[in-house]
């Protein structure tokens, strides 16, 4: 039976032997030879992703405002790339060899196995050479980016811009890669997730020579980029560049509101400037320039400026007045050239003595309104000034002052309104109405931004109601965000509003002899209403302010209008906005020389600078 | 039944330990092989760890209950489960599931059984019977065609269904055969012959120089044993033959190796022609011969392929042989797990952190292609910790063979060493590019529950003989 004992040994030899040339050859492919381990990187897949084409965006009128435009990042694997012609590509791209050393050695440094991108933003036209070249640089590849393109060219402080995507962002949020461009400003920005559609992610076998090979499994483990979503925006990119144009050289906004549904029709801001400057390339140059610039181009006034409302403000001290019975339309009240209280008088200008409502609004009264605002503060109803205020204050904030709207616009600023706690603070308890008298005619400690005036110039319109205004009317085809359908009361009764308009319709169409403050303002054939308000600030002449709409029933705008150290309300404020509301209603302006002397004034001058 | 109470006590419990960690070890490699971040539950019984996890629990069973059973059925059995064996593979080309192109399936509800898996086992157990036989002689022709005849049936059914890669462990037989003393020229010259082919033409001349200098040690093992000196000599030359390549080879000291390895061998070839003349010692003529002989074949069929045979020829060879030329047929899967395994270096990437098998990019990965997971995930690391694992299994085979004091159990313990060799050879070779792809499991790792139960069933039942040892007389 022990015969062929001996075997057990060549049989085991033959296990051991096996073992170890198995060792060896692992010892050899894991550890000596590094051929593998570069395979594993060169020969494997390359996870390209797939860029969704962003969302486009049209205007109100159906007009293509945002677009795209292909560009194509060149990128480079370094530890793939072998010797190559370095003076070509640069030519061919238009670009240094120091630049390019520069980048493959950044990349080098980032990794050399993962993909880095070196030249950013290559047009279309230079692609279509490099792509003919590109087998000869071993390592380099392009991914295809689109970027924003911008016909009409206006509306930079509404559309936003796209850039990379910063790495705060992309630590926190896993849908972002470095280098993924993401929505920074404007309506790329609040709707960034509906424009940005879905990245697509693609598995491409790469052979050694960077050549794609196909796709990884049959395109099993592909997923298909998803276009973003189309917007349309209730602006009408016509009157938004016929208001840029109105508010060259000068300082201020332009914001034009459908009362019927909030819809902004022009949001602009001065001096602003041109979305195109911001895509690609470009914005590297330009955006340290315009961040230095002292005007601000960046800074968007239509929202985030805050005024003093001045005289516009005369509707809502009336209003406030009827709702409280304490002042009825026909209401007569001497005015001798102001208010003379022992506090702080206020004075007027020079008109007729004695007026109702709609005259002292026709005319500007600022005794009459001081008269009301008294009236209500001392009304019997109320225990002591604190709660008269408090009434106020919750009249004022009903029609969108002091607090933030709520649009789609990014960096909305609430503006500033007074309150108990501050006027104790400030009075150490001892005031009363003479003390806030000047609120009465929006000056004081009261501030509003352009865009809570026009709002409060559609609920005017409206008779006692807003739509919190927006920008986006359709969110790819269903309609806007549910809030904005959403009727806002003012806590003033609707039937008090006719008188006030009728004030308002005085101002603008009562005649520049009866003492019509806004008689520039007059459209032939159009009912247009307003109000001009002559806002004294510390910071030069006063602001020129102009709120309005029209026609008289069914209103199609109401436009609030501020020009900056301007002067009176009726020099430029009343003309830029019959001009708009003209534009926007008739399609064309008649008035060519009020149009021409809007267009050539410059008043970037009349500032700070002077003191 | 009578002593099954102290079984336990009996049983060689380092086996136990050796395949507990196996089986560990191909779950958690399935595991990471099929692991996507949606399904991470390790137990999750709708991905593959979580079912292979059921068969494991299910081998573990199986395993107990065959401690359970009295060692002499399997014996008496024997020609029984063969028979029975056999009709289930007919029966399963008749009705069995196909699936990868090979009928050998048996679809039970969501259970589906490959009885070529269970075949390897009935084989074994008859191969054992036969050989058991009183005063049975090997070498005689009868007695070889009646072996023959075993283990042909099973091939011939196997490869009925399409699976050329289970046909093949039977070959593996032949080892129990030289054991039990078939001689043992036929298959060294047999095994040196297709091997030296292979080579030559898959690999860099060192590891041909490799196999040429472990076929020397095994003639040597077994001249050792007639205890002639003037072989015993020689070991020191070949070694440092060896020694000699290998340094060259490793320092990049750019010398042929063909001609390093001439040398030596040419030197002490007087030697040899001295203990075969003088001292008649037989072997020493072979050791020559096949020596110069495996270095004319190395040399002749570089030529024969490159000269001789025309494009679409050597396509067709190198297809087969799993080179890399084809890198969308056979020769993808072979280097993409090269990548794979090349790409894990020392110690790896770590668990899960694979990148060349996830997204299935090694195919069959959770299959016949699982050592890529081991390769890139653990590095040499883990491939040094699974091959010492298998080879000290085998080791413990044949240890465990040898203290048997029935023929039965012997014979029945090196077919288990056998199969189980074949498969990690086959395997693991394919793996890492040394043999030509050949669709077997490795045990106990690759997914999928017949061939863990057989692999257990073989193991469970060698542990269930081993225990009753000094009780078998025959």
């Amino acid at each position: 039976m022990q015969k062929y004992s001996n075997r057990k040994f060549v049989i085991g030899a033959i296990a051991i032997i096996i073992g170890i040339v198995y060792l060896s050859r692992l010892f050899w492919v894991q550890v000596v030879d590094s051929t593998y381990k570069l395979n594993s990187e060169k020969n494997s897949i390359r996870r390209e992703e797939q860029f969704s084409a962003r969302g486009l965006v049209f205007d109100r009128n159906g007009e293509l405002i945002v677009h795209n435009m292909a560009v194509y990042d060149l990128m480079i694997v370094p530890r793939q790339v072998s010797q190559f012609d370095t003076v070509e590509l640069c030519q061919t791209i238009g670009i240094d060899i120091p630049f390019l050393r520069k980048q493959i050695s950044k990349a080098r440094r980032h990794s050399m196995f993962k993909s880095y991108k070196i030249v950013h933003q290559i047009p279309d036209t230079v692609y279509a050479v490099l792509q003919e070249k590109l087998y000869k640089y071993p390592g380099f590849f392009v991914q295809a980016r689109t970027l924003r393109k911008y016909p009409y060219n206006v509306a930079a402080n509404v559309l936003g811009y796209v850039s990379e995507v910063p790495d705060r962002i992309v630590k926190r949020d896993n849908y972002y890669k470095s280098g993924d461009y993401i929505g920074f400003s404007g309506i790329e920005r609040s709707y960034e997730e509906v424009l940005r559609g879905k990245k697509g992610v693609q598995f491409n076998l790469i052979d050694v020579h960077n050549r794609k090979k196909g796709s990884y499994a049959n395109g099993k483990y592909d997923t298909i980029p998803q276009i973003g979503g189309n917007l349309v925006s209730s602006i009408d990119i016509e009157l938004q560049q016929y208001g840029e144009l109105l508010l060259k050289d000068k300082i201020g906004s332009i914001v034009a509101i459908e009362p019927s549904s909030g819809e902004i029709l022009a949001l602009v801001t001065a001096p602003t400037y041109s979305p195109s400057d911001m895509v690609g390339r470009l914005r590297s140059e330009n955006y340290p320039i315009l961040i230095r610039d002292p005007l601000k181009p960046l800074f968007n006034r239509a929202t985030m400026a805050q005024y003093p409302p001045g005289s516009t403000f005369k509707m809502l001290t009336g209003l406030i007045g009827l709702q409280e019975k304490v002042l009825t339309p026909s209401q007569h009240y001497s005015c001798y050239g102001g208010y003379f209280s022992k506090a702080r008088p206020i004075a007027c200008h020079h008109h007729r003595p004695s007026l109702d409502l709609a005259e002292a609004l026709q005319m500007s009264c600022n005794a009459y309104f001081c008269h009301v605002f008294r009236n209500f503060m001392e009304k019997p109803g109320f225990a002591n000034p604190d709660s008269a205020l408090t009434r106020w204050l919750k009249h004022v904030h009903s029609f969108g002052f002091g607090t933030h709207l709520g649009t789609d616009l990014e960096s909305e600023l609430k503006g500033i309104l007074p309150s108990v706690e501050s006027y104790n603070r400030i009075y150490n308890g001892s005031w009363n109405a003479l003390t806030l008298l000047s609120l009465s005619i929006g000056q004081g400690e009261i501030a509003i931004t352009p865009l809570q005036l026009a709002n409060y110039t559609a609920a005017i319109a409206n008779r006692g109601f807003y739509y919190t205004p927006h920008i986006i009317k359709d969110i790819d085809g269903n309609g806007p965000i549910d809030r904005f359908k959403e009727r806002k009361y003012t806590t003033i009764d609707s039937a008090y509003f006719e008188d006030v308009i009728k004030g308002m319709y005085l101002a603008v169409n009562g005649g520049w002899g009866n003492g019509g403050t806004a008689s520039i303002a007059q459209i032939n054939g159009i009912d247009f209403n307003g109000k001009t308000g002559t806002a004294q600030n510390p910071h030069g002449e006063n602001h020129s302010i102009f709120v309005g709409f029209a026609p008289l029933t069914n209103p199609k705008i109401a436009i609030a209008v501020i020009v900056e150290n301007a002067g009176y309300g009726s020099t430029w404020a009343a003309p830029i906005a019959s001009l708009m509301a003209e534009k926007f209603l008739t399609d064309t302006v008649k008035r060519k020389s009020l149009e021409e002397r809007v267009v050539n004034k410059n008043l970037l001058d009349r500032g700070e600078k002077e003191q | 039944m009578r002593r099954n109470s102290n079984i336990f006590a009996k049983i060689d419990w380092l086996v136990v330990l050796i395949y507990l960690l196996l089986v560990f070890a191909g779950w958690i490699n399935i595991y990471a092989a099929v692991y996507d971040d949606s399904h991470h539950s390790i137990f999750d019984v709708s991905q593959k760890y979580g079912k292979q996890m059921i068969w494991i629990i299910a081998a573990f069973v199986i395993g107990f209950v065959i401690l359970l059973i009295d060692y002499r059925f399997f014996s008496i059995t024997s020609v029984l489960i063969y028979a029975g064996m056999m009709l289930l593979l007919a029966a399963v080309l008749l009705f069995g599931k196909e699936v990868n192109g090979a009928r050998s399936w048996f679809e039970i509800g969501s259970i589906r059984l490959q009885p070529s898996e269970f075949a390897k086992l009935a084989t074994t157990l008859m191969v054992a019977r036969v050989l058991s036989k009183p005063n049975f002689i090997i070498h005689k022709f009868k007695n070889l065609i009646h072996l023959g005849i075993i283990l042909v049936i099973p091939m011939m059914l196997i490869l009925l269904q399409n699976d050329t890669g289970s046909a093949l462990v039977y070959s593996s037989f032949v080892l129990v055969f030289y054991r039990e003393g078939l001689t043992g020229w036929v298959l060294v010259i047999g095994v040196l012959t297709i091997a030296l082919f292979i080579a030559s033409l898959l690999f860099a001349p060192i590891y041909v120089i490799i196999f040429l200098v472990t076929s020397f040690l095994l003639v040597f093992i077994k001249m050792a044993f007639h205890k002639k000196k003037a072989i015993n000599y020689s070991i020191l030359i070949v070694l440092s033959a060896a020694i000699l390549v290998a340094v060259n080879h490793y320092l990049k000291l750019g010398y042929n190796s063909y001609l390093l390895i001439t040398i030596p061998v040419a030197l002490f070839t007087p030697f040899y022609l001295y203990a075969f003349l003088r001292k008649k010692v037989k072997a020493a003529l072979w050791i020559v011969l096949i020596f110069w002989g495996a270095v004319g074949v190395n040399y002749s069929v570089d030529y024969v392929f490159n000269e001789v045979l025309e494009q679409h020829h050597r396509k067709r060879i190198n297809d087969l042989l799993g080179i890399e030329s084809d890198l969308q047929g056979w020769g993808y899967n072979v280097n993409q797990s090269k990548i794979a395994i090349g790409s894990g270096g020392f110690a790896g990437k770590g668990f899960l952190k694979g990148t060349q098998t996830k997204f299935n990019f090694v195919p069959e990965q959770s299959t016949d292609f699982i050592f890529c997971t081991v390769g890139e995930e653990w590095g040499f690391l883990g491939s040094l910790f699974v091959i010492f694992l298998f080879v000290g299994l085998l080791i413990k085979i044949i240890q465990i063979a040898e203290r048997q004091r029935s023929t039965y159990a012997r014979v029945y313990a090196y077919g288990v060493f056998a199969i189980f060799l074949f498969h990690f050879t086959i395997n693991i070779g394919m793996t890492i590019g040394i043999l030509p792809v050949i669709g077997i499991p490795l045990p106990f790792f690759s997914y999928g529950g017949s061939s863990l139960w057989v692999f257990t069933i073989f193991i469970f039942i060698l542990l269930n003989m081993d225990a009753h040892r000094f009780e078998l007389i025959n």
